[in-house]
């Protein structure tokens, strides 16, 4: 199986919404050692003039890895998630997440470069609100290894 | 509060060492709902061709951008967060050990200034990130707004 060179510029439209949970910040901040109050305690989320519990500044991959699984699990695509790696990521937060938030994401896939049997694939995810309004911009890189890699 | 006008590129803004062992993979896969079996299963790992388990790209990001946080006090303040992920980190399970009391492997995190924009009164934090002086993120860059 190969990596469709087609895939360049298509977007997977927003799916059902997450719901971004109070548990779920605190149990992804313990998972990345973060230790700041604003993530654990409301008190110390409103100190900081945030409404409700702070997610921390990578907590946005939880959606924009739901959203490229649209595209991993695509048979389109042509992509074995066996073979893929995580090369970049970058997060670009137009406002902080908070529990309580509903967030829909848009997947885009901005480039495809085949290489060999492989290739390197950058996606785009538009986190918004249900409401449109806009959160956090993700773009991230995989690389699908070819076969005789 | 960080004073902006104090700030100086090229000046550093802390250190700090993380631990990774199994415990804190099995974790991180169960709250970022990433469940790659190279992040958990050794033989897995070994037959696609990596040295063994290895972190999770994202739970090493997650994890070196604390030393910002501290140095920010409000990880909202972090608007733009970045790297790449170069190397892999490898997390043994020593004989003998509860692999979630393990000491882990160490990634050692250094922050730096690396930009400074005074019109939008942002600082740009360079992260050097490394497993036994070999770095394991490059490019890691947090945009802070101040």
């Amino acid at each position: 199986m190969s990596i469709n060179p087609e895939l360049a510029g298509r977007s997977y439209p927003a799916q059902e919404p997450y719901v971004v949970g109070r548990e779920k910040i605190r149990e992804f901040a313990a998972a990345v050692k973060a230790t700041h109050r604003a993530h654990y305690d409301l008190d110390a989320a409103a100190d900081l003039g945030h409404s409700d519990l702070l997610a921390p500044p990578t907590f946005a991959i939880v959606v924009a890895q739901r959203a490229d699984a649209l595209l991993v699990n695509d048979p389109a695509s042509g992509i074995d998630f066996s073979r893929v790696v995580h090369a970049d990521q970058r997060f670009t937060h137009h406002r902080p997440i908070v529990a309580g938030d509903e967030l829909v994401a848009e997947l885009h896939v901005d480039t495809v470069r085949t290489m060999g049997g492989g290739a390197m694939i950058s996606t785009r995810a538009e986190i918004t609100t249900t409401a449109g309004e806009a959160v956090a911009t993700t773009v991230s890189s995989i690389l699908v290894r070819g076969e005789e890699a | 509060m960080i004073d902006f006008n104090t700030l100086q590129k090229g000046a550093q803004i802390g250190s700090t060492t993380v631990f990774v062992n199994r415990g804190d993979l099995v974790r991180y896969a169960g709250a970022s709902g990433d469940f790659n079996p190279i992040h958990f299963n050794e033989r897995f790992a070994t037959e696609v061709g990596l040295p063994g388990v290895i972190a999770h790209g994202m739970f090493t990001m997650g994890a070196a951008v604390q030393l910002v946080t501290d140095w920010a006090g409000d990880p909202g303040a972090i608007i733009d967060y970045q790297s790449r992920f170069t190397k892999p980190v490898p997390v043994a399970d020593p004989d003998g050990t509860n692999p979630s009391d393990a000491p882990g492997t160490a990634i050692d995190i250094v922050g730096t200034i690396g930009a400074l924009d005074a019109e939008a009164r942002t600082a740009r934090v360079d992260l050097s990130v490394s497993v036994e002086g070999t770095k394991v993120l490059i490019k890691a860059q947090a945009v802070v707004q101040l």
